[in-house]
């Protein structure tokens, strides 16, 4: 079985500033991570690979230091990286990301078949929850978003069964690879890789592409011009005119009837609200 | 190389020059969510919005609805109707019953392809999401997630505000030349409109699937409903209390659920919280949690850090209790109590159980 | 795992990364093991970097070391609750083409060393930490064990440079607890701040730097000082006190940092800016006495894990850096002569030590540590009275010079009594010596 996960190395965004002024990210000193909703995807995928033999190839489009992010993932179990880096990918939209990941998974399907490819559930930078949809479109698998529960692999039929949340409750779906999966968080826990696999990362080969290594003809496909999105504005969320008025009072009960009083003051509808509904209506 | 094969820079100057083959893309769609046989309440506030988007543009407001022939089908056609639309276009088929990617892709994409819509809008539910990054693949067109703003702007344009880099800024975001323009909002950003009464009508367009359930590869085995009476329905609850690090310790996250009895409301929390185990996961408020929209949400011992605020904003009025009069969360709160919530909480909960039950009996 | 390396080095801080440089460098097999995420995540960010340390390591460490401003003025503050009293030395001649003195964001610059060391040969392993060291029959160290699966690793030696705790030299019975009084818990906050703004606030330039070193009262005549340094778009402003000293208070370093911050002279440096990454490390204070023995079989102790730090110069990378140099020099010349790492051919390394600054330096200020505790005056009334002094001094008020003389010596003598005045000069004099 050989599995593709898709790991972007995004901005520890609990650590990003915002220039009071100019309102433009500071990213001096922002340290970079996996996006935690990948981790989900990896151990799954490596999880599999235990159970059922094969590898999994890690797989990232950004800037050379994203290397560090594939090696971290070969630290934790994974058995091959490859690195998509090219100037010419800058500012790709999830059109243009997921058009390069796909076509470099194409690239290499070429000397080794792909039997599945996971990617997060979102970025926590982006956000879009897109890039695995757009790549698994591409590639003309079989999507299973939002997955909390691979419950079954027959690779000798090629078919998977999985749990998949959806809005009022839990599809259990079977499909046929290949497939593409994201991973609900806090489905799995991400491994401690052993001594071995440590050694084994800080000495591998990353496989660096460029967009031409990787297989892409188009140039006009990637990056800002492959991108339909356009960020017309950046700006800073705007304050509220006014501040809480704090209510006023000696103590608790003073302080909370006064904060009732100017609750149902300013929402007289809620009180006769609240009184239908404990009464039981 | 060609002068077209450089890299570019930015384009945030860049003008609407919309490609020949767009021009006559035009009205706004609403993808109504039907799934087992409920519409989503979001395709609802989706439908309120994409009225206002529609009326700027002076085009008209389409439900897009697709399910199993039945009655609950016909239904969200009606609901369409009701919550704003001019239009349905309809599609139905036993292959639609459940939500499966590969045949609701190819239904969206036949429909967008043949009717030439200028707006998109869906969801940003697990189903939503799945869809639209689907369905953005096969048009090539752009798509914005969870936006918390919509807009037209002078050049006819969507205008699509979401936060971004945690929340700490907003964006904008256009798809200048493609079409149709694709957005995902999250459910309780937008108001609920008001439901048209009476008769309602508008026109039907209804459009045949053409796929088999051979062609379709996922096969659906199982559904396990959620036993919705334990299950958090914090994003349409009209009270909400909640609770965050300055409870101290998760014995005291009781008084927030004593508060939230009381109230009949439902009980949620800040971030940390759910990550230290104190509450479910689906019991979070927040970017990364659930956005709500009560008409009171009473939040105690919470900071008020950015990505809070975004899931709490829309709340008609927010009463804060903290100790600390400088807290973020006054920035946005209409009332505050400084104070400790180990002590006001239950003040709090004893002084609406007093107030509710006397006016009761004297109701 | 059965490979052996020549060398293993526990940590990636200064001294780590010297030590593991200059043996990797000169072609000796070495694994260098670090517990954080990467090289620096673990530690303390904004510092000052001196140049000549590191410049004996990688002569060309400018070309592309992200340093933040080279420091053309030196500001050395001595606070009361309401003002400062201080000096300030700046020069143009600190405008060189090899600045001296840099500030640096320890997170960066510790990065920036670690792929030297990797490009050099040395093979870096983060998210690890090594829990014990291996020992022979006889007592020797011959590896470490980390706490993953498979994680016993053999060498010929072991470098210790993991820093003021140092656990794992504890453990192997190499070095006694830390005592309260030989430790300083320092905090410390990032204040970001567009360029600009800094510029103007220090009245710098381009590359150009202040460093503020702080005194006084805000320590409450605990034994410890406070800074300022100016990155290129953030200040590191910090406060730092002996553990004992906490201990004996019951002041807590975070109350410590935020009446320091809200000082009337500290407040409007910081205006404005968004605070990030707030930090609380400790720095060994216990100079000279503290040292303990460096080496033995199979093992070297260097940086702050061998308490070597300056504190009253605020040297400390530059002392790691030096001390992880020395023990790789030592290790290398051992191999060159094929010799073993034993405990007597090791102790080439302390012979090192004694004839370079760093021993020199800690012998010369052995009897500050002590001193300074013992005498807390110079954190409470001194400051005061400065302050009253050139309060009196300065107001133009109808009194003439020689009564504001007189008053001025007067407030000096009723606080100390002119013994104690005495005595201090020359216990200061003695401790600096
Ligand atoms: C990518 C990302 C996504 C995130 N998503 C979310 C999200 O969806 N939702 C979310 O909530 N957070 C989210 N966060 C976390 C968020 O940044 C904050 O860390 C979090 O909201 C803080 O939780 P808090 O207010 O409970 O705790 P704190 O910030 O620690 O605040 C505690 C508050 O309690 C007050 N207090 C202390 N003692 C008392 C007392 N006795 N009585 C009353 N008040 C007291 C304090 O003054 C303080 O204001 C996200 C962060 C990131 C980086
Ligand atoms: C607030 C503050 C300000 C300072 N300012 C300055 C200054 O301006 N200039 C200056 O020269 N010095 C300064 N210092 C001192 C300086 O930071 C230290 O002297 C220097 O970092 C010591 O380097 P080191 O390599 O010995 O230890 P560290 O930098 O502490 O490195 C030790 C490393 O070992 C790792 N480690 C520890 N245990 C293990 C284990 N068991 N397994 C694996 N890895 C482990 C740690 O994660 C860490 O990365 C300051 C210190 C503080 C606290
Ligand atoms: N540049 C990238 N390189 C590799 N994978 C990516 C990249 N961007 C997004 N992904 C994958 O797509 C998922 C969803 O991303 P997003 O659509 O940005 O929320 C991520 O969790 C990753 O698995």
């Amino acid at each position: 079985m050989h599995i593709v996960v898709c790991i972007k190395q995004v901005p520890d965004s609990a650590q990003i500033r915002v220039h009071p002024v100019t309102n433009t990210i500071m990213r001096q000193g922002v340290p970079t991570i996996i996006n935690p909703y990948d981790l989900f995807s990896l151990e799954e995928a490596l999880r599999l690979r235990d159970a059922f033999g094969g590898k999994v190839t890690v797989l990232t489009m950004g800037p050379p230091m994203a290397e560090d992010s594939l090696r971290k993932a070969l630290g934790i179990g994974a058995d091959d990286a490859v690195l998509l880096t090219d100037r010419f990918f800058a500012g790709s939209d999830t059109l243009a990301t997921s058009f390069a990941l796909a076509t470099a998974i194409q690239k290499i399907m070429e000397t080794e078949p792909v039997d599945m490819v996971f990617a997060g559930k979102q970025t926590i930078d982006g956000d879009t929850a897109q890039v695995g949809p757009g790549i698994c479109c591409r590639l003309g698998m079989q999507q299973l978003t939002y997955v909390q529960k691979v419950e079954s692999v027959d690779p000798a039929k090629r078919e998977i069964v999985v749990h998949r949340r959806s809005e009022g409750g839990v599809q259990v779906l079977k499909t046929s690879l290949p497939c593409m999966i994201t991973m609900l968080e806090g489905t799995n826990q991400i491994r401690y890789g052993t001594m071995d696999d440590m050694f084994r990362a800080a000495r591998a080969d990353v496989r660096v592409w460029s967009a031409a290594a990787a297989g892409i003809e188009d140039m006009t496909r990637c990056g800002l011009r492959g991108s339909p999105t356009v960020v017309k504005k950046v700006f800073a969320p705007k304050a509220r005119a006014q501040k809480a008025r704090p209510v006023d009072g000696e103590g608790a009960e003073a302080l909370a009837a006064a904060a009732i009083e100017a609750i149902f003051a300013s929402q007289p509808k809620l009180e006769s609200d609240l009184l239908k509904q404990s009464a039981g209506y | 190389m060609s002068a077209d094969n450089k890299p570019a820079s930015s384009r945030a100057g860049m003008k609407k020059q919309l490609p020949e083959k767009f021009i006559n893309y035009k009205h706004v769609w609403v993808f109504v969510e039907l799934e087992r046989g409920e519409v989503h309440p979001v395709s609802w506030e989706l439908l309120g919005e994409g009225r206002k988007l529609a009326d700027k543009l002076g085009v008209q407001l389409a439900g897009v609805v697709m399910g199993p022939p039945a009655a609950t089908t016909r239904a969200a056609v009606e609901g369409s109707y009701r919550y704003g639309a001019d239009t349905v276009y309809l599609m139905e088929d036993p292959l639609l019953t459940d939500y499966r990617n590969e045949p609701f892709t190819k239904a969206m994409t036949d429909l967008v392809n043949t009717y030439q819509p200028e707006i998109l809008l869906l969801g940003a539910t697990t189903l939503g999401r799945d869809l639209a990054g689907s369905v953005a693949t096969t048009l090539a067109t752009g798509l914005t997630a969870d936006c918390t703003e919509l807009a037209i702007d002078d050049e006819g344009s969507l205008a699509a505000t979401r936060p971004t880099f945690g929340g700490s800024l907003l964006c904008t975001i256009h798809t200048l030349n493609f079409r149709p323009q694709m957005a995902t909002i999250r459910p309780r950003v937008m108001a609920m409109p008001e439901a048209k009464d009476g008769e309602v009508s508008g026109g039907l367009i209804e459009v045949p699937l053409n796929m088999k359930e051979d062609d379709v590869i996922t096969k659906i085995l199982d559904f396990i409903a959620d036993n919705t009476t334990n299950k958090a329905q914090l994003a349409y609850a009209d009270v909400v209390v909640a609770g965050g690090m300055g409870l101290g310790k998760p014995e005291n996250f009781k008084l927030v659920k004593d508060l939230a009895e009381v109230l009949g409301a439902e009980y949620g929390g800040s971030r940390p919280l759910v990550q230290k185990g104190w509450i479910d996961s689906d019991r979070q408020i927040g970017q990364t949690g659930k956005t709500i929209r009560p008409k009171l949400y009473i939040a105690a011992g919470i900071s008020g850090a950015i990505q809070h605020r975004v899931g709490v904003e829309g709340a008609d009025l927010i009463l804060a209790i903290n100790t600390d009069p400088n807290a973020p969360i006054m920035d946005f709160a209409h009332l505050a109590i400084i104070g400790d919530a180990m002590t006001i909480l239950p003040a709090l909960t004893e002084a609406f159980r007093k107030r509710l039950s006397v006016n009761r009996m004297a109701g | 795992m059965t490979e052996k390396f020549d060398a293993i080095v526990v940590g990636a801080g200064p001294s780590g990364n010297a030590a593991a440089y200059t043996m990797a460098k000169a072609g000796l097999k070495v694994l260098q093991i670090e517990r954080g995420e990467y090289p620096g995540s673990k530690n303390v960010q904004g510092a000052i970097l001196y140049a000549d340390a590191l410049e004996k390591i990688i002569p060309d460490f400018r070309e592309d070391a992200p340093l933040e401003r080279h420091i053309i003025e030196q500001r050395l503050w001595m606070l009361d609750d309401q003002s400062y009293m201080g000096t300030h030395y700046r020069s143009d001649k600190f405008n060189e083409e090899r600045p001296n003195r840099y500030t640096i964001i320890r997170a960066q610059i510790d990065k920036w060393f670690s792929k030297k060391v990797k490009e050099a040969g040395a093979l870096v392993i983060c998210e690890t930490t090594v829990t014990d060291l291996l020992k022979d029959a006889a007592g020797k160290v011959i590896g470490v064990r980390t706490d993953r699966e498979n994680g016993d690793i053999f060498a010929d030696v072991v470098v210790l440079c993991d820093g003021v705790n140092s656990l794992l030299a504890q453990r192997a019975g190499f070095r006694a607890e830390l005592k309260p009084e030989h430790v300083a818990l320092a905090v410390k906050e990032m204040h970001f701040l567009p360029r600009d703004v800094i510029d103007e606030r220090f009245n710098v330039k381009g590359e150009e730097g202040v460093v503020i070193e702080i005194a006084g009262t805000v320590t409450s005549g605990m034994v410890g000082t406070a800074f300022i340094y100016t990155n290129g778009e953030s200040l590191a402003v910090g406060i730092g006190c002996l553990v004992s000293d906490f201990k004996k208070t019951g002041e807590t370093p975070y109350a410590l940092l935020e009446r320091f911050k809200n000082h009337p002279s500290i407040a409007p440096l910081l205006k404005g800016s968004e605070v990030k990454e707030y930090a609380a490390h400790l720095i060994p204070e216990g100079g000279y006495k503290a040292i303990p023995k460096v080496y033995g079989d199979g093992w070297m102790i260097c940086g702050d894990a061998g308490q070597f730090v300056n504190a009253l110069h605020r040297e400390g990378s530059n002392m790691a850096m030096t001390t992880g140099r020395l023990a790789a020099e030592t290790v290398m010349a051992l191999k060159e002569a094929g010799k073993p790492m034993t405990d007597a051919n090791l102790a080439a390394y302390r012979r090192s030590l004694e004839e370079s600054f760093v021993i020199k330096d800690l012998k010369k200020y052995k009897d500050l540590p002590e001193f300074l505790h013992k005498n807390t005056q110079f954190f409470s009334d001194y400051p005061n009275l400065l302050s009253k002094a050139a309060e009196t001094w300065f107001r133009v008020d109808g009194i003439d010079k020689k009564t504001k003389e007189g008053q001025m010596v007067r407030g000096f003598v009723k606080a100390r009594g002119w013994r104690g005045l005495l005595g201090d000069a020359v216990k200061l004099a003695r401790a600096w010596r």
